[in-house]
């Protein structure tokens, strides 16, 4: 068990790298994809040290650079950043709430050669937009909007969509397109985190996928080329799992506010992994070496069903942190697959958001605050056939 | 809108303001970066998209490809390529 797997073929670069500049974050949004457990997060990297893994991961060969968070507008060395990457030749991503972007920063951010900024709405409806993210952000994000067409950036809106929005996703297209957004993704939460501790209330009904599918295939044809929609079903309503991260440790590399590298955003809560830190070890040392990067590649590890399964290149048995949310065994198939013996699991939530009942409309939102996340043991989800209804 | 762009000999293309095209050493090729994305492009195309710079002519970008590469008959590659890449919105005319 504990032996790496036999990695079969040198992996390729880590062509995606994920800065998580700060867990610090204005906004307090129940699907969060940040660990409950961030605010034991010791002390944030340096900017020297930001600069030093900005450099040692161009030289693996990483292109995209996303800074993200967290708020990374947080950190007041975000410019001294960006621009350390766009002289190495990154494509640079700011993946921001729009908090603290002011026209001034904006100008700054744009002269230190930052490409484009993805911007994050929870929802077009005001009442909506501010209980969901529990802060008054809904018209800054409009006036974020303007400085961003206003600089010349091309725009991606983000909303996550989930069973308290998805209702109003026409008018959440409507909105994108009223502030000129080239591209809109409309992704549903994915059960991980905070959105995990708010699975119940979280997660969609067959009907109102079905109805929000068919609303956006009507936008598509309304405004054609003026926008581009993806829509992202939860992967519960699936019967395969997805193709996690487009396989682990295959092109996604994620820095920590600590300096933690991980595979995906959520792998620390993985048993048994013990990630490097980029204070201890070299970027291309940590991708190529590491023991936690190394441990699920490949097909070495798996078990059955996955092992003998004609589609085990397709999606590589879907998500080690999944599985083990869900089954307590990390190496299992992901239980989103029909295949998997605990599908069960899957069935047993979905079947529950059929319902408009106790669970959905009883139990109260867990909003990702730092007292929260204080109250929150260290790696807070423990394995559980069924952790949204571990107490609280 | 017309859904089979015409290139013709004359138009000057270029990389589209929407994409940067890069060479990339990790990879040994030419890429095409857009928000959170990238194409990785196969030698030829990375060998015409390079020469899209809005100041020569496609005619002109051919005779420097077929110099280059010491052949001839490119031309309708070079189109059907360019309309490719016209309707993905990688060049524009």
């Amino acid at each position: 068990m504990n032996a790496p797997a036999p990695v079969t073929a040198q992996p390729g670069p880590p062509l995606w790298l994920l800065a998580e500049l700060t867990y610090r974050c204005p906004l307090h949004c129940v699907f969060c994809y940040n660990p409950v457990d961030f605010a034991h997060t010791p002390d944030e990297l340096s900017t020297d040290e930001w600069l030093r893994v900005l450099r040692e991961a161009r030289a693996a060969g990483s292109v995209q650079c996303g800074f993200s968070g967290g708020e990374p507008l947080l950190r007041d060395d975000l410019e001294v950043l960006v621009a350390e990457a766009h002289r190495l030749g990154f494509y640079t991503n700011l993946l921001t709430s729009g908090v603290g972007l002011t026209a001034t920063r904006a100008a700054a951010l744009k002269q230190a050669g930052l490409d484009h900024i993805q911007l994050s709405f929870q929802d077009s409806t005001r009442e909506l937009n501010d209980f969901l993210s529990h802060t008054r952000t809904f018209d800054l994000k409009q006036r974020v909007a303007a400085i961003i067409k206003d600089n010349d950036w091309p725009m991606v809106m983000n909303c996550v969509i989930h069973r308290l929005n998805i209702d109003y996703i026409g008018e959440i297209i409507d909105m994108a397109v009223a502030l000129d957004a080239e591209y809109l993704e409309l992704a549903n939460s994915q059960y991980y985190s905070w959105a995990m501790l708010n699975r119940d209330q979280l997660l969609p009904s067959r009907e109102q996928i079905e109805r929000a599918e068919r609303i956006t295939n009507e936008r598509r044809e309304r405004y054609g080329d003026r926008i581009r929609i993806f829509f992202v079903v939860p992967d519960y309503y699936e019967n395969r799992p997805k193709k996690c991260m487009n396989g682990w440790g295959n092109v996604f590399l994620t820095i920590t506010p600590d300096g933690t590298a991980l595979p995906c955003h959520t792998a620390r809560m993985l048993p048994g992994l013990n990630f490097p830190n980029v204070r201890d070890m070299d970027v291309k040392r940590i991708w190529f070496e590491s023991e936690g990067f190394n441990r699920y590649r490949g097909h070495g590890w798996m078990k059955e069903p996955c092992q003998s399964c004609p589609e085990k290149e397709k999606d590589h048995g879907g998500c080690r942190c999944q599985a083990y949310m869900l089954t307590g065994d990390a190496a299992a198939a992901d239980p989103v697959c029909d295949k998997s013996p605990r599908h069960d699991v899957v069935m047993a939530a979905v079947a529950r958001a059929q319902s408009d009942e106790v669970v959905v409309r009883d139990i109260p939102l867990v909003f990702r605050t730092p007292e929260e996340s204080r109250r929150r043991p260290v790696l807070a989800i423990a394995p559980s056939a069924d952790p949204a209804h571990e107490p609280r | 809108m017309n859904a089979v762009p015409e290139i013709r000999p004359e138009m000057q293309p270029r990389v589209s303001r929407k994409f940067r095209l890069q060479w990339e050493d990790a990879q040994q090729a030419w890429v095409l970066l857009y928000p959170e994305g990238m194409v990785k492009l196969n030698q030829s195309a990375g060998e015409i998209l390079k020469r899209c710079d809005g100041a020569h002519s496609v005619d002109e970008l051919v005779a420097d490809l077929e110099r280059t590469f010491g052949t001839t008959g490119l031309h309708a590659d070079v189109i059907a390529f360019l309309a490719m890449a016209r309707q993905q919105h990688w060049v524009e005319v």
